[in-house]
């Protein structure tokens, strides 16, 4: 079973862990996802792979303690072994040599960013990164971002670190200061990545989105993980993540991530008691 | 002894309950105690043309399997069965014998036929019980690799069959279980799943190595398979898992499920158990299934052992054209289904909240016979009416998985996606790539998957044991 080689907090209730997983290192390209259980009887969780080392054989994936399940994962340690990793999934980013790129990651969308502008700086892309969080202690990844991006904004809601506001109005900033960009990738939660696309709708910029909608196998088995992409049926496991963000029915998408919602709460709230009655932090 | 008097009916199998079971997901049938099977067994004529094992897609001795069973040689009849069927526990619960070995039976022509699947599943079941083991000593090794694509009842056939002539096989299945569909489709209460992990077990026995979370065309391509890892023949039995949908509007509501997914939740991820287990089950007042099939059958079953107070299946035709077996569907109406017939879904209707809140439907007539010989239904204008539920489960049929098709362009593929491979030894046009199931023949049977297993392994052996590649086509064997 695969191995956590390493576990690293990055953020409040947000982990970074590195685990043994060989083959998928070594096939996986910028983009693509993995799924992973961590025990019997648990949700088939998908992760995008943060980064890889395929001289250790392990992939990287950050986690944000949400539900039970990620917060099952979140209390494992390195040393752990997960019962399984499925990958990699999903297709490739449409990576492009040369390209000027602005990539956006919100919250914990800087996890899935941060690969893709490794993957345009490859190519010797121009990359600017933005990332942004409700206030300093929940913007990660800078570090890392700023050792391969040729620039890098840092917004919070409160001022606390960066400059204060939100992704979309540096990105409005950055434009209007005169950066030209060939595309823009985006990626956190759905109101931000709405929020990019109608930033870059007008100017008939291409918009790169990574969804992540409610998942089950990850194979194209099920449907479930199904959006309206220009107005045709896409199933984002096999035919995305990445989708054309001035094409994606975001309404439909966001109604359709609520669909367990008090399932949800119901199996977090029994997590949580049953952590609190054997004496470990919920 | 007086001559017996022919005994005209089948004995019946004992069954649960209808009221009880349709809560619960224990298994339905509850197979014959050992009189009773030796009673039914002693029905057979043992005729002389025995017409019943042209009718078995695998070719099982029948006659021999039955005579035994009436002179209590359970032994023996379990390696009859074993000979010819790896997997008899599974095929006695979930084969169409109505239409196959049954059809054919010479009693039933004038009566009913001899019950010759409830009699494989009771032979199974009672080598289980006493641990009988199906003991033929494996072939020497022979050094070739083989990679089998797929755990469903064709890649499990392939690499039994491989594996008992010595053959050193790997299974690649994407999902985190094997079993394909008898895992993740057919529900508990139709086939418990510890059959299933125990015929999975005598594979491993033999030496199979089971390798899941492996999908190929993403973690290796088929090429890579050869390549990177060395196998020298490579067996595709990926299924038929892409769900269909329709056209209409509303499809995309929450509450509107493929039949896949509704049975993956409940049976692979043990949904039932939530919040004991983690994934949530789709837990409906009034569900409402579309399709005729055995898939629909299932899907309205399990809605009703999760909880559903009004459960409807939707068909387009009629009764009697429905694809599902005839027993399912008499199981689904003792249990409380509401079959609505010619009909069909026009649109799905959402609350304020994008949730199902009815299906609109159509009736339909029956017209003149189509390509398939059924008579198509043909919608009647003006009578639409509104069905009020909250979860639709279309089991409307399913395509060809592209993972596989798209990473490996040299293999050719028909209009619909599915594998063109010889149908008497699984070849394909890619050289040492062979394939069956219903990745090559679109959604059929598991013996059907499985016979094209067996048959593919032979082809298999045949070409490892050629005396070189060069030069050699597999289309030649
Ligand atoms: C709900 C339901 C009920 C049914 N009931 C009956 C019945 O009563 N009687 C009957 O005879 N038939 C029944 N069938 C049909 C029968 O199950 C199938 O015909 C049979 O299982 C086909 O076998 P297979 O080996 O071709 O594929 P499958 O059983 O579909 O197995 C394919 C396997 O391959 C895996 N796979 C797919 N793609 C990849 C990949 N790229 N890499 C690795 N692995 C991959 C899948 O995860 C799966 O495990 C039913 C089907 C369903 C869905
Ligand atoms: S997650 Fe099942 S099809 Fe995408």
């Amino acid at each position: 079973m695969p191995r956590i080689l390493s576990k690293e907090i990055l953020a409040p209730d947000v982990v970074r862990f590195w685990i043994e997983s060989p083959h998928i290192a070594r096939k996986r390209k910028p983009g693509q996802f993995v799924i992973l259980r961590t025990a019997e009887g648990g949700e088939r969780i998908p992760l995008t792979i943060a980064d890889v080392d395929r001289a250790r054989g392990a992939v990287s994936v950050i986690v944000q303690g949400v539900g039970k399940s990620t917060r099952q994962l979140n209390a494992m340690d390195a040393g752990d072994e997960v019962l399984d990793v499925a990958g990699p999934l999903g297709r490739p980013t449409d990576l492009h040599p040369g390209r000027r790129v602005c990539c956006v990651g919100g919250g914990i969308g800087a996890a899935v960013v941060y690969p893709i502008a490794c993957g345009f700086k490859a190519l010797h892309g121009r990359v600017v990164a933005i990332i942004g969080g409700r206030t300093k202690d929940l913007v990660i990844l800078e570090r890392e971002l700023r050792e391969v991006a040729d620039r890098v904004v840092v917004t919070t809601d409160d001022g606390s670190h960066g400059t204060k506001g939100l992704v979309t109005d540096a990105l409005q900033a950055l434009l209007a200061e005169g950066e030209v960009f060939d595309e823009v990738v985006a990626v956190g939660p759905l109101p931000m990545m709405r929020a990019v696309v109608e930033v870059t709708r007008p100017l008939g910029l291409r918009t790169t989105v990574s969804l992540n909608p409610i998942m089950l196998d990850g194979t194209g088995m099920c449907g479930g993980c199904r959006v309206s992409v220009g107005g045709e049926q896409k199933y984002v496991c096999v035919d995305g993540p990445e989708f054309d963000g001035h094409q994606v029915d975001f309404e439909e998408l966001s109604a359709r991530l609520g669909a367990y919602r008090e399932d949800e709460a119901a199996s977090l709230l029994l997590y949580e008691r049953e952590r609190l009655a054997a004496g470990e932090p919920a | 002894m007086a001559k017996k008097i022919l005994q005209k009916t089948k004995n019946p199998m004992p069954l649960q309950d209808p009221v009880e079971r349709a809560r619960n997901f224990e298994e339905v049938a509850l197979g014959y105690p050992v009189d009773l099977a030796v009673l039914e067994a002693q029905r057979c004529i043992q005729c002389k043309n025995e017409p019943c094992i042209a009718g078995c897609p695998v070719e099982i001795d029948i006659p021999e399997f039955i005579r035994q069973v009436a002179e209590r040689d359970f032994e023996g009849a379990f390696r009859t069965l074993m000979d010819r069927n790896v997997l008899p526990a599974v095929c006695g619960r979930v084969c169409p014998q109505e239409e196959q070995c049954e059809a054919r039976c010479t009693l039933g022509v004038k009566f009913e036929p001899v019950a010759i699947g409830r009699l494989e599943r009771f032979v199974a079941d009672y080598a289980n019980l006493v641990k009988f083991t199906d003991d033929t000593p494996p072939q020497p090794p022979t050094g070739h690799r083989v990679a089998v694509v797929g755990s469903g009842p064709a890649g499990l056939t392939v690499a039994a069959d491989l594996a008992k002539l010595g053959h050193q096989v790997t299974i690649f299945e994407a999902l985190h279980k094997a079993g394909g569909v008898l895992v993740y489709g057919i529900p508990e209460f139709r086939l418990p799943k510890s059959i299933v992990e125990r015929e999975i077990d005598g594979l491993r026995r033999l030496g199979v190595e089971i390798r899941t979370n492996h999908v190929i065309g993403q973690t290796f391509t088929v090429d890579e398979l050869f390549t990177e890892l060395g196998f020298e023949a490579v067996f595709i039995g990926t299924g038929a898992g892409l769900p269909s949908f329709p056209r209409i509007p509303g499809i995309n509501l929450i509450g509107v499920y493929s039949a896949n997914e509704y049975l993956t939740r409940s049976n692979l991820m043990k949904a039932y158990l939530f919040p004991a287990t983690d994934t949530p089950a789709i837990r409906g007042r009034r569900v409402a299934v579309i399709g005729g099939g055995n898939t629909a059958m299932d899907a309205v079953r399990t809605s009703l052992r999760l909880g559903a107070e009004h459960a409807y299946l939707i068909y387009r035709r009629t009764r009697k054209e429905m694809p599902a077996r005839a027993e399912e569907i008499e199981h689904a109406e003792e249990e409380g289904v509401e079959i609505i017939m010619l009909a069909a879904p026009t649109a799905i209707l959402a609350d304020e909240r994008a949730r199902v809140r009815a299906v609109r439907c159509i009736r339909m007539e029956l017209g003149e016979p189509d390509a398939s010989g059924r008579r198509s239904p043909v919608p009647q204008a003006g009578s639409e009416f509104d069905l009020d539920v909250d979860i639709v489960v279309f089991a409307i049929g399913q395509g060809a998985n592209p993972l596989i098709r798209n990473t490996t362009p040299d293999l050719p593929v028909n209009k619909w996606g599915n594998i063109i491979a010889d149908e008497g030894t699984g070849a394909t046009q890619k050289a040492g790539v062979f394939a069956g199931g219903d990745i090559v023949t679109g959604g059929a049977t598991v013996i059907s998957a499985m016979g094209a297993g067996r048959r593919a392994a032979r082809a298999i052996d045949a070409y490892l044991r050629a005396p070189s590649s060069d030069g050699f086509s597999p289309t030649d064997v």
